[in-house]
C-alpha cells in the first residue's frame, strides 16, 4: 500500500491541481467563459423568490370535452348514425344511440385505428374509456387521456409563464416542470415577488361582450361585476372578440382625456370581426371583461374599423402595464395557484453565506488543531488531506455548477468534521500493528491494508443516506445531500492518494527512527 | 492504555436506554412534534425591526388582530429579529404579504420582511410525506447493506442502535417543543449514516477478534474490540462535534436546529454503538462458530 509509481504520483498531483484550480476561480476574475466558473448560489443565500405553481386543470377538461361532444356529433352525422341527449356530466361525456346502431358505434370507439377515440399503442390506452348500458354510452378520459391532455395545457401555460416573467424582466429566471401539473419558478435576486404573484395569478382571458338591453337574447346573457365590485351588469354571452386575435398591446396616454389607456392593435381576422360587431352596435355599450370581470363598457360611438382600440378602465400607469403584458403574452389555459412560497431577501442571504463561511472557518480551525495536538506530524498529513479535501470539494461543486446553499455549507463543515475520520482509522490502526511488528514499512503497510474494509464500510453507509437525501429532497436540503456525498468522495481521494502518498515519503525515509506516529 | 470496563454497564445502559425509549415514544405519541410550515402548512415571516421597542407582545398582538389563525411569534437571535408563523397562507393573493406589512407598519414601526414562506396545506403533506418515506427508506437501506456485509446477529444490534438514535432524538425534539422542519430531516438522515459508521467500525473488530480468539467469551470479546477502537471513536466524534459546535454557535439561525439534531445523534450514536449494539450480540450469543458457518456456507 506505501509504494507509488511516477506516474500515479504524478496523475494525483494534476487532477488534484486541476480541480483546486476551480476552487481558486471563484475568487478570480478571468476572461474565459470555462476558467471563469463561479459556485452558484441557492435562492437562500443570494435572495430571491421561489414559487411553485399548480395548474387548475378542471375547466380545462369541462373545455376539452365540450369539444369533443362537437367533434362527436359531427363525426356521427358524417357515419349517418343518429345519436341524442348528449350531456357532460361529472367530467365525462354521456349520450344515446339509437338501438340498431348500437354495435357499430361500440367497434367504432372501441377499434385500435379508431379516429374519434384514438389508441396508444405503447401505453395500451385509448384516449377515452368507454361504458355502455343498453343504447347508452358513457366516455370518460383514460389514466393516460387525462396524462395527455394536463401535459398539453403544462406546456401551454409554462410558455405562457415564461413570456411573462422574461417581459417583467427579471435576471437568469429557472422556468421547470414539475410532475404533469406543476410549474416551478425561480427568480433570484427578487424580494418582492407580488408584481409577478398578481402576473402569474391571472388567466388574462379577455372577452368583448355586448352589454344586454334585452334580456332575452339568442345567445343567453349572464350576470358580471366590474372590476372595482361596485356595480354588476348584464352581459350578451355571445363573444364579440377574445384576446386570441390580439397582436400587441402597450399603455398610451389618451391625449384628449389625460388617463392613461391600454391601447391594442388586432391582427386581421380580428379587424374584421371588430369592425363588423361595431358598425352593427353603435350606440350599444361593449363590455371588456377580463377573468369574468368587466373592465369598462364604453359606449360604442362609431364603427372601430382599422384594428386599432383603446381600453380604459381607471388605470394607473402601473396597472395599464401589467394588463398590456398580460395581454401581450397571452391567456393561460387554465388557472394557476401559488401552492408553495418561499422568498428570502438579499440581507438575509448575504448575513447566511457569512454566518455559514465564518462556522466554516471556525469548524476547520478548530478540528485542524485538534488533529495536530493528536498526532503532530501525522496530523499534519491529516490535515494537508483535509485542506486538500476542501479545495477538491469545492473545485468540483464549481466544476459542475452545482447549486450552493445554506445547508449545503452546513453539509461541508460536517464533511470537515467527518473526513479525518478515515485518517484516523488508519493511524490507529498503524499503532497497533507498530506494537508487534518492528518494520515500520510493513507495520504502515499492514495498517492501511487492514483498516480498507472498515473505511469503505463506513463511507457506504453515509454515502448512502446522501443518495437517499437527494432524491427525496428538495431545493436546499437537496444541496446538503449533494455537498454531503461529494464530500465523502474526495474525502476518500485524499486520504488514499494524498495522505497516504505524503506517509508513505515520509515512512521510507525514516524507517528507521523510533515512535513514528 | 488501561481497559475500560464498558461491559460491566451492559445492564444498567440497557434500562436507561430502554426508559428514554419509552419517554420519548409516550411523548411523541401524546405530546407530538412542533412541526414548522414545511409540514403543517402555514405561513413563516422572519422580520427584522428597526427600533427596539418592539417587543414580542406587541407583534402578537398585531398579528392577533390580522384573523390569521394560530400566531406565533419568537425572537430569533437577537432583539430586532423575530419569527411570526401563523395558520392562514394565502399565496394567491399576490397582496396578502403586502397588506399585512402596511398594517404592521403602523403598529410597531418601520419593518423589514427578511424571508417570507407560504406553504398549502397539499404541499405540506407531500412534504411530510416525502419526508417520512426518506428516512425509512435510508433506514432499510442501512439494513440492506449490512445484512449483506454481516451476519444476521450484527444487522439486527446495528439497526436496534440505529432506531434508538432516531427515537430519542425526535423525543428530545418533542420535549423542547422544537420546530421539525426538511433540515431536520436531513439531520436525522445523516444521523442514521453517521450511527451506522460507528457501529460498523467496532462490528468490524468484533468480528477479526472473532477469528483471532477462539476462546473468548462474546462478552469479554465485546470489551476488548471496544477498547481498541475507544480512541478512534472519541477522536472522530470530537472532530465531528466541533464542527458541528461551530455551526451551532456561529452558523446564523436558520441552522440552529440542523446543528443541534445532529449534534445529540453524534452523541447517542457513538453512546449506542457502544451500548446497545454490543449488548445485543451478548444476548444473541454471537461467538467464533457464527462467523465460521457463515463463510463455510
Amino acid at each position: 500500500m506505501l509504494y507509488f509509481s511516477k506516474l500515479r504520483v504524478f496523475s494525483v498531483l494534476i487532477f488534484t491541481l486541476i480541480i483546486s484550480y476551480f476552487t481558486i476561480s471563484n475568487f478570480t476574475k478571468v476572461d474565459d467563459e470555462f476558467f471563469s466558473k463561479n459556485i452558484k448560489l441557492g435562492l437562500d443565500l443570494q435572495g430571491g423568490s421561489y414559487l411553485l405553481l399548480e395548474i387548475d386543470n378542471e375547466p380545462v377538461i369541462t373545455q376539452r370535452l365540450q369539444s369533443k361532444v362537437l367533434e362527436f356529433k359531427k363525426f356521427f352525422k358524417d357515419k349517418n348514425i343518429k345519436v341524442r341527449n348528449f350531456v357532460i356530466e361529472d367530467k365525462s361525456i354521456i349520450f344515446d344511440v339509437e338501438n340498431s346502431k348500437i354495435e357499430e358505434v361500440k367497434s367504432l370507439l372501441d377499434d385500435d385505428e379508431s379516429e374519434i377515440n384514438p389508441y396508444f399503442q405503447q401505453y395500451k390506452s385509448h384516449q377515452f374509456n368507454i361504458e355502455n348500458m343498453d343504447t347508452s354510452f358513457k366516455l370518460e378520459f383514460s389514466d393516460y387521456g387525462l396524462v395527455l391532455l394536463k401535459n398539453s395545457s403544462l406546456d401551454q401555460a409554462i410558455e405562457i409563464v415564461r413570456r411573462r416573467v422574461d417581459e417583467v424582466g427579471t435576471n437568469e429566471p429557472n422556468i421547470l416542470k414539475r410532475g404533469n401539473d406543476r410549474i416551478l419558478v425561480e427568480l433570484p435576486g427578487l424580494d418582492d415577488p407580488g408584481r409577478i404573484k398578481s402576473l402569474l395569478g391571472k388567466t388574462a382571458n379577455l372577452t368583448f361582450q355586448f352589454i344586454s338591453s334585452s334580456s332575452e337574447e339568442s345567445f343567453g346573457t349572464e350576470k358580471l361585476s366590474f372590476e372595482d365590485g361596485t356595480s354588476e351588469a348584464i352581459v350578451s354571452k355571445r363573444i364579440v372578440l377574445s384576446g386570441d386575435n390580439l397582436m400587441d398591446a402597450k399603455p398610451t396616454m389618451n391625449n384628449q382625456t389625460n388617463e392613461t389607456v391600454v391601447s391594442f392593435s388586432l391582427d386581421r381576422v380580428g379587424a374584421k370581426k371588430f369592425g363588423k360587431a361595431t358598425s352593427n352596435g353603435v350606440g350599444k355599450r361593449l363590455a371588456i371583461v377580463l377573468d369574468g370581470k368587466i373592465i369598462s363598457a364604453p359606449e360604442v360611438r362609431e364603427p372601430i374599423i382599422g384594428g386599432n382600440g383603446q381600453i380604459s378602465g381607471n388605470f394607473t400607469f402601473q396597472s395599464a402595464t401589467d394588463l398590456a403584458l398580460l395581454l401581450r403574452s397571452g391567456a393561460l389555459p387554465a388557472p394557476l395557484n401559488i401552492i408553495e412560497e418561499r422568498t428570502v431577501g438579499p440581507d438575509l442571504g448575504k448575513d447566511s453565506i457569512n454566518a455559514g463561511i465564518m462556522s466554516l472557518i471556525i469548524g476547520f480551525i478548530l478540528v485542524v488543531a485538534f488533529m495536530f495536538y493528536k498526532y503532530r506530524f501525522f496530523g499534519l498529513i491529516a490535515n494537508l488531506a483535509l485542506i486538500s479535501n476542501l479545495f477538491l470539494l469545492v473545485g468540483i461543486l464549481t466544476l459542475f455548477e452545482a447549486t450552493l446553499t445554506l445547508p449545503g455549507i452546513a453539509g461541508i463543515i460536517l464533511t470537515v468534521g467527518m473526513a479525518v475520520d478515515a485518517n484516523v482509522l488508519i493511524f490507529e490502526r498503524i499503532k497497533e500493528e507498530l506494537k508487534n511488528e518492528n518494520n515500520s514499512i510493513v507495520a504502515f503497510d499492514s495498517g492501511y491494508t487492514k483498516s480498507r474494509t472498515t473505511i469503505l464500510d463506513a463511507n457506504i453507509t453515509t454515502l448512502i443516506a446522501a443518495v437517499i437525501l437527494f432524491f427525496m429532497g428538495s431545493g436546499p436540503i437537496k444541496g446538503f445531500s449533494i455537498t454531503l456525498g461529494v464530500g465523502i468522495l474526495t474525502t476518500l481521494f485524499s486520504v488514499y492518494f494524498i495522505a497516504r502518498l505524503i506517509t508513505a515519503y515520509y515512512v521510507i525515509k525514516n524507517k528507521h527512527k523510533e515512535k513514528l506516529i | 492504555m488501561k481497559t475500560i470496563y464498558f461491559n460491566k454497564f451492559y445492564k444498567s445502559f440497557n434500562i436507561l436506554s430502554g426508559i428514554l425509549i419509552i419517554a420519548s415514544l409516550v411523548f411523541l405519541v401524546f405530546k407530538g412534534l412542533n412541526f414548522g410550515v414545511d409540514f403543517k402548512g402555514g405561513t413563516l415571516i422572519e422580520l427584522r425591526t428597526d427600533t427596539s421597542s418592539a417587543n414580542i407582545t406587541k407583534i402578537r398582538d398585531s398579528f392577533n388582530q390580522m384573523n390569521l389563525g394560530d400566531v406565533s411569534v419568537k425572537n430569533f437571535g437577537n432583539e430586532t429579529d423575530f419569527v411570526v408563523k401563523f395558520e392562514k397562507q394565502n399565496s394567491n393573493d399576490p397582496q396578502f404579504i403586502e397588506e399585512i406589512k402596511t398594517i404592521l407598519s403602523n403598529s410597531i414601526g418601520t419593518v423589514d420582511f427578511r424571508r417570507v414562506e407560504n406553504v398549502g396545506p397539499k404541499v405540506s403533506a407531500e412534504l411530510l410525506r416525502s419526508g417520512v418515506i426518506a428516512i425509512a427508506l435510508s433506514l432499510a437501506a442501512m439494513l440492506l447493506y449490512i445484512w449483506i456485509r454481516f451476519e444476521w446477529q450484527f444487522s439486527l444490534g446495528a439497526i436496534l442502535a440505529l432506531f434508538h438514535d432516531v427515537i430519542i432524538t425526535l423525543g428530545v425534539f418533542s420535549v423542547f417543543s422544537l420546530e421539525i422542519n426538511l433540515s431536520i430531516v436531513a439531520a436525522v438522515l445523516t444521523i442514521v449514516g453517521y450511527s451506522m459508521n460507528d457501529t460498523v467500525v467496532i462490528f468490524d473488530r468484533v468480528r477479526e477478534n472473532l477469528r483471532k480468539y477462539a476462546d473468548v467469551k462474546i462478552f469479554e470479546l465485546t470489551n476488548i474490540s471496544i477498547n481498541e477502537t475507544l480512541s478512534r471513536t472519541i477522536i472522530t466524534s470530537v472532530t465531528t462535534l466541533l464542527a458541528l459546535l461551530s455551526i451551532f454557535i456561529f452558523g446564523g439561525e436558520i441552522l440552529k436546529g440542523f446543528s443541534l439534531a445532529m449534534i445529540l445523534g453524534v452523541i447517542f450514536g457513538t453512546y449506542s454503538s457502544i451500548y446497545i449494539a454490543n449488548p445485543v450480540l451478548v444476548s444473541l450469543k454471537v461467538s467464533q462458530r457464527t462467523i465460521v458457518k457463515e463463510e463455510k456456507e
